[in-house]
């Protein structure tokens, strides 16, 4: 119990001073997330709004497709990449394995399902009632998209910020194609589960709680941003 | 010029069960012609292939200034447009929706401004400018629908059922609306209507939808 305490204390010791070693590792983890949600929600979104406004054949497929990649196991996804990426991997040639840029990958690869979906469910909720008004005062099929995405833009920011919700707290992936290399790809949750191991808790507590606040601030936006669509509902 | 249209043997049919027959006619002068019939009788199906928003089984439907027949696309779209029975308003404020047409034309702020506020006024709706539209009574959604047509200056507009569900309060402030419109007289205004004693002080031109076709009443 004493050791429990003991963590906590030293814990918010470090949070406190601003270690330097704590808030590198905070820069990278919003680095890496935060890029892979750029690139998640350029491949997603397109995904999304085009299979929420396009009737094509292959389009149930593809949506079946993105509602299984949005549970893929992190993991399976780092084994993957690995194989890609390693050395004798079809894309060894790119050296990217063991570094953010792949970390980075990984991350995309789990979050622009999340993005794809959420926004495709958002549109196919906004009424046929937009798109024809919209096409009764005279836009063109690119405005009549951009209404549609702009009616449907809380659940859109919901489905990013999920996505968002899903990369920061993700290790499985990230520790197989990135290595956890100190100062270089080491991030929030493979260094929490690494100091576990090593029995350095203080550490690995404190990146715990600034990792729960931040998941505790997502979901706040979250929550916001929803409260907001009904509102106007 | 002013844009006229002809509807020429327009057949259309949902589920094999058909809705228009033949269904021919000219609407060539500027005034208000109101469109009669009971519900089901085919105005709605006869409206959206008039607003090019659906294609008829058979038949023609062809816009024309002089006699060049004008191409059907989003020019001439722009030109004309259909107020549906429920209007479809956008999550965002009155003045927003109204300005949607203007905007999508590329029309800049003070132009779109000075317009947007005229067709609010017009509607009675000028203090609800920065309101929600989702938060407005079906009536007012109604005003809004018109105010959001009117801003972009329609030669033909045509109004489906306008008062259908609506009190009968809105429902005489829309009638004012109305008649104001066909003062200023310079477009084509088609209205479909199942109320009689609407339609009669509505009308320059009495029209009747009877079995799938148009009939002068």
């Amino acid at each position: 119990m004493d050791s429990f305490i003991e963590g906590f204390r030293k814990a918010f010791a470090l949070i406190f001073y601003l270690d330097q070693e704590l808030l590198s590792i905070i820069f990278l983890s919003l680095k890496v997330s935060g890029t892979a949600l750029i690139i998640a929600t350029a491949v997603g979104l397109p995904i999304g709004v085009l299979t929420g406004v396009r009737r094509f054949s292959g389009r149930g497929f593809i949506i079946s497709l993105l509602n299984t990649f949005m549970g893929l196991p992190p993991v399976v996804v780092g084994l993957f990449l690995y194989l890609l990426l390693s050395r004798r991997g079809p894309l060894g040639f790119m050296a990217l394995l063991y570094s953010p840029s792949a970390m980075i990958i990984a991350q995309s690869i789990l979050a622009f399902p999340i993005v794809a979906a959420l926004s495709h469910s958002a549109i196919i909720k906004i009424e046929p009632l937009i798109k024809q008004a919209s096409l009764t005062l005279g836009a063109t099929t690119f405005q009549v998209t951009t209404t549609i995405m702009r009616e449907a833009r809380y659940g859109i920011m919901s489905g990013v910020i999920a996505a968002l919700g899903r990369v920061m707290a993700e290790v499985g992936a990230i520790i197989i194609v990135g290595g956890n290399i100190a100062g270089y790809t080491r991030v929030m949750t493979t260094t929490i589960a690494l100091e576990t191991d090593k029995g350095n808790f203080e550490l690995a507590l404190a990146l715990g709680i600034i990792l729960l606040m931040i998941s505790l601030i997502i979901n706040m936006i979250l929550y916001l941003i929803q409260k907001k669509g009904l509102l106007q509902r | 010029m002013n844009l006229k249209l002809t509807v020429s043997h327009v057949c259309k049919s949902y589920d094999k069960k058909p809705i228009l027959k033949d269904c021919s006619f000219l609407f060539e002068k500027s005034g208000t012609y109101i469109l009669m019939g009971p519900n089901g009788s085919g105005k709605s199906t006869f409206f959206r292939i008039c607003a090019l928003l659906e294609d008829p089984d058979a038949g023609e439907v062809n816009y024309f200034s002089e006699t060049n027949i004008s191409k059907k696309d989003v020019e001439l779209r722009r030109r004309i447009t259909l107020l549906l029975p429920r209007v479809g308003v956008f999550n965002t404020t009155v003045f927003k929706n109204a300005a949607y047409g203007l905007k999508i034309r590329g029309m800049k702020g003070p132009e779109i401004r000075e317009k947007v506020d005229k067709a609010l006024e017009f509607v009675g709706m000028i203090h609800k400018t920065k309101q929600n539209a989702l938060t407005l009574s079906s009536g007012e959604i109604q005003r809004l629908g018109i105010a959001r047509a009117m801003v972009i200056e329609p030669e033909i507009l045509f109004l489906d059922e306008p008062t259908a569900s609506v009190d009968q309060e809105n429902t005489e402030i829309i009638e004012d609306i109305l008649l104001r419109m066909k003062k200023l007289g310079n477009s084509i205004v088609v209205i479909a209507t199942h109320d009689r004693v609407q339609a009669e002080r509505l009308a320059d031109w009495l029209l009747l939808m009877k079995n799938g076709m148009i009939v002068s009443a």
